[in-house]
């Protein structure tokens, strides 16, 4: 008998609300409201992905074939915009709301009803923001960093983007604010600080940077909006004002949110690797310090994205040590995820392998951005394809593949059905190889002076340029399958059901309650014990 | 559990705040470091008492002038590059015409490269930041005149003033 089947007993079956209206739109509950987050962001993901399938279409053959030059940068816009602040920080909030309150015994979110308010301002945002694709002059096209003069230039639809921004800004920091009020207080007895699970680490280090930069990011969006609307000269030369600090603030907020979107997968794969591997996390204390440096960091070296703005010397030479410092705790990071493998009992599950990519594709994408931290050469890497390369790596293969792994490695416990590992294996392997075959030759684009956000290129970029879209249909088929795989998945179709641990030997709180989870988990207070804890510190 | 909201939220709010504050804050340490090569406005003529003259010191000072999109007008320096010594006083003027069959106001933006060297370029007399309307198909002359501080560090021997007008809209 564990003790979750206690703790769940007097409140589980059928204590679902009915009805569509008070199951899902008046939901409390954080299982729901997680599953609506992540059910948000898949639509987005595929909306965010269909723009970047006429992207590569357009860039598969030099010239102009499908798209305007206005039309293609409103997609790349777009694109951005919506897989940022659409499918991957939604996705990851989903994560937390599913997960945290349970692996931490934890009976629901601290604030439930504010959870359902994060929630739901979304759909509306993202509504507004995409509408300005039907309207006169279409959607932002200035690039998903919005720099002025340019973006000021673009018609009416700055006010809807200023207004989508607005409002999910609003629901991250709500989602932040709850997060770190859950984990503050509601732990169950004995689950001490240095016993939580790294997901729960890295997010409650994500909901602080959250809290710190999206105000920041509100307030230069509506500096643009003032300074387009109503005469202020915040941006605008003419009236005395700096369009570079607009840069400046901007990044201010940029690079932080880069590793918002980075540290929840650092904790999911911290999960999964010692699962996988049959050993405890190599390092766990050094983890955690890891992800604080990583994010104090974050927030002295914005500028190394401004590398060519004409800085000073002085400047150039702080923001490239302090940005070459971030891989020190980010190399810490690496070495102990291999050292967990080190000599483990690995088995290659669907999860492991994504985590085992990961690794490897991201610290690719780690040395790319040394490459391109290096001041004196970056004059080059900017705004080329090279660069495009490096956020491709560290965030398709690190925060998506984090978020594709997150689902392989829960959905039995929160389906109760054990997903088809020979189809989640191909995909594995259709999506590793297909993701290098896109990304991979835009580094020597990049090297050879391809710009991006452009239509159309000069013709000795051609044949990358081919294979990278041949790689891109691929990649996007790829996850046309994977949600095939898991509506599958969700239906029990060519399943078999889940046990509660569902992976062997695996620990952390959720392996013990059942498959799949109750509407309600953990009601009743008790402490936790130790060994069923993944990481239980002597510190 | 309130507490927690209520200093996490506090910390959001203050952050937006933050987001503004860097706007004096950006502005007094670009004056204090001349970093985004704004020259510190306009000084009195009797900067040159404190300078020390170095007759075999010579550097190059380039113009440059450019009107925003927006505004027809003609705009260009007079002379495009000038030889000074350090410490001494220098006129130079800009002329200006405007190409439209109106009335329009505009107003000039400049800056100073290398960046750091706007620390030491003086301006006495000069017409940024003043508005200057224009009829139709009127003709300027505007001057400027300037000290480079002889103090200006010994590896810069090149430096360009550049101008930007606007159109001032109404
Ligand atoms: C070792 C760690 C990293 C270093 C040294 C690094 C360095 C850099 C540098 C120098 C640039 C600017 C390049 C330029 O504009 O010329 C850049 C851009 C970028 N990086 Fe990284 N990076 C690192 C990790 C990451 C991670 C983990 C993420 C996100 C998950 C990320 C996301 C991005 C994005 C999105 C951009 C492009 C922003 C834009 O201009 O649109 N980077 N990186
Ligand atoms: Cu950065």
């Amino acid at each position: 008998m564990s003790h979750a089947a206690v703790a769940t007993h007097d409140h589980d079956h059928d204590h679902k609300p009915k009805g569509f209206v008070k199951r899902w739109l008046m939901t409390t509950n954080h299982k729901d409201i997680g599953t609506l987050y992540l059910i948000f962001a898949l639509t987005m993901f595929i909306f965010g992905g269909a723009l970047a399938m006429i992207i590569r279409l357009e860039l598969f053959q030099p010239g102009l074939q499908f798209v305007q030059p206005d039309f293609f940068n409103q997609l790349t816009t777009m694109h951005a915009l919506i897989m940022v602040f659409g499918a991957v920080m939604p996705a990851f909030v989903g994560f937390a709301n599913w997960m945290i309150p349970i692996m931490i015994g934890a009976p629901d979110m601290a604030l439930p009803r504010m959870n359902n308010w994060s929630f739901w301002i979304l759909p509306f945002a993202f509504t507004m923001l995409a509408s300005t694709f039907f309207m006169d002059g279409g959607a932002p096209a200035a690039g998903w960093t919005l720099y002025p003069p340019l973006v000021l230039q673009g018609g009416q639809n700055l006010a809807y983007a200023v207004f989508a921004i607005h409002m999910l800004g609003i629901s991250s920091i709500m989602g932040a604010i709850n997060v770190i009020a859950t984990i503050m207080n509601m732990r169950a007895p004995n689950m001490g600080y240095l016993k939580m699970p790294l997901f729960v680490w890295t997010w409650l280090i994500t909901a602080f940077l959250l809290i710190a930069v999206m105000p920041v990011f509100a307030g230069a969006v509506t500096m643009l909006l003032t300074d387009h609307y109503f005469g202020t000269s915040f941006f605008n030369a003419a009236g005395g004002g700096d369009p570079v600090l607009f840069q400046h603030i901007f990044w201010f907020f940029g690079h932080p949110e880069v590793y918002i979107m980075i540290l929840p997968s650092f904790g999911i794969f911290s999960e999964i690797i010692p699962t996988f591997a049959r050993k405890p996390l190599f390092g766990y204390v050094s983890m955690v310090y890891a992800s604080a440096a990583i994010a104090f960091l974050s927030f002295i070296v914005w500028a190394h994205h401004m590398f060519s703005v004409g800085m000073p010397f002085g400047g150039e030479l702080y923001f490239m040590y302090a940005t070459m410092l971030i891989s020190i705790p980010t190399g810490v990071k690496v070495f102990n995820w291999v050292s967990t493998m080190w000599k483990g009992a690995m088995t290659f599950e669907t999860p492991m392998l994504w985590a085992i990519a990961f690794v490897i594709l991201f610290t690719i994408g780690g040395f790319s951005g040394l490459m391109m931290a290096i001041a004196p050469v970056d004059f080059q890497y900017h705004d080329t394809y090279f660069i495009v390369a490096h956020f491709h790596y560290v965030l398709v293969s690190g925060s998506v593949f984090a978020i594709i792994a997150g689902v392989y490695y829960w959905i039995p416990k929160w389906t109760g059905n054990m997903y088809s590992e020979r189809l989640g294996k191909i995909h594995f392997w259709w999506s590793a190889i297909s993701i290098n075959v896109l990304f991979f030759p835009q580094h020597f684009l990049g090297l050879a002076g391809m710009p991006r956000r452009i239509p159309d290129y000069s013709t000795q970029f051609a044949e990358f340029n081919m294979w990278s879209s041949i790689g891109g249909f691929a990649f996007g088929l790829a996850q046309i399958f994977f949600i095939i795989i898991v509506i599958r998945t969700i239906k029990g179709k060519g399943t078999t059901k889940a046990t509660d641990r569902v992976w062997e030997g695996a620990k952390g709180l959720e392996w013990f309650i059942p498959s799949p989870a109750p509407h309600h988990t953990f009601q009743d207070g008790e402490a936790v014990k130790d060994e069923q804890l993944a990481h239980v510190s002597t510190h | 559990m309130n507490k927690t909201v209520l200093k996490t939220a506090l910390a959001a709010v203050l952050m937006f705040g933050f987001a503004f504050a860097l706007i004096p804050l950006y502005n007094t340490f670009c004056e204090i470091t001349g970093l985004n090569g704004k020259t510190s406005g306009q000084v009195a003529e009797d900067i040159l008492i404190t300078q020390t003259v170095d007759e075999n010191r010579v550097i190059t000072i380039q113009f440059d002038a450019s009107v925003n999109s927006k505004l027809n007008w003609e705009f260009r320096p007079t002379e495009f590059e000038m030889q000074v010594i350090p410490g001494k006083l220098y006129k130079t003027e800009f002329y200006a015409k405007n190409l439209s069959n109106s009335e329009i106001t505009g107003r000039a933006t400049y800056s100073v490269t290398p960046r750091v060297a706007s620390l030491y370029f003086n301006k006495t007399e000069c017409f940024c930041f003043t508005e200057q309307t224009l009829k139709a198909h009127e003709e300027v002359i505007m001057p400027v005149t300037f000290i480079i501080d002889s103090k200006l560090t010994e590896d810069i021997n090149l430096m360009t003033l550049s101008y930007t007008f606007y159109k001032l809209e109404s």
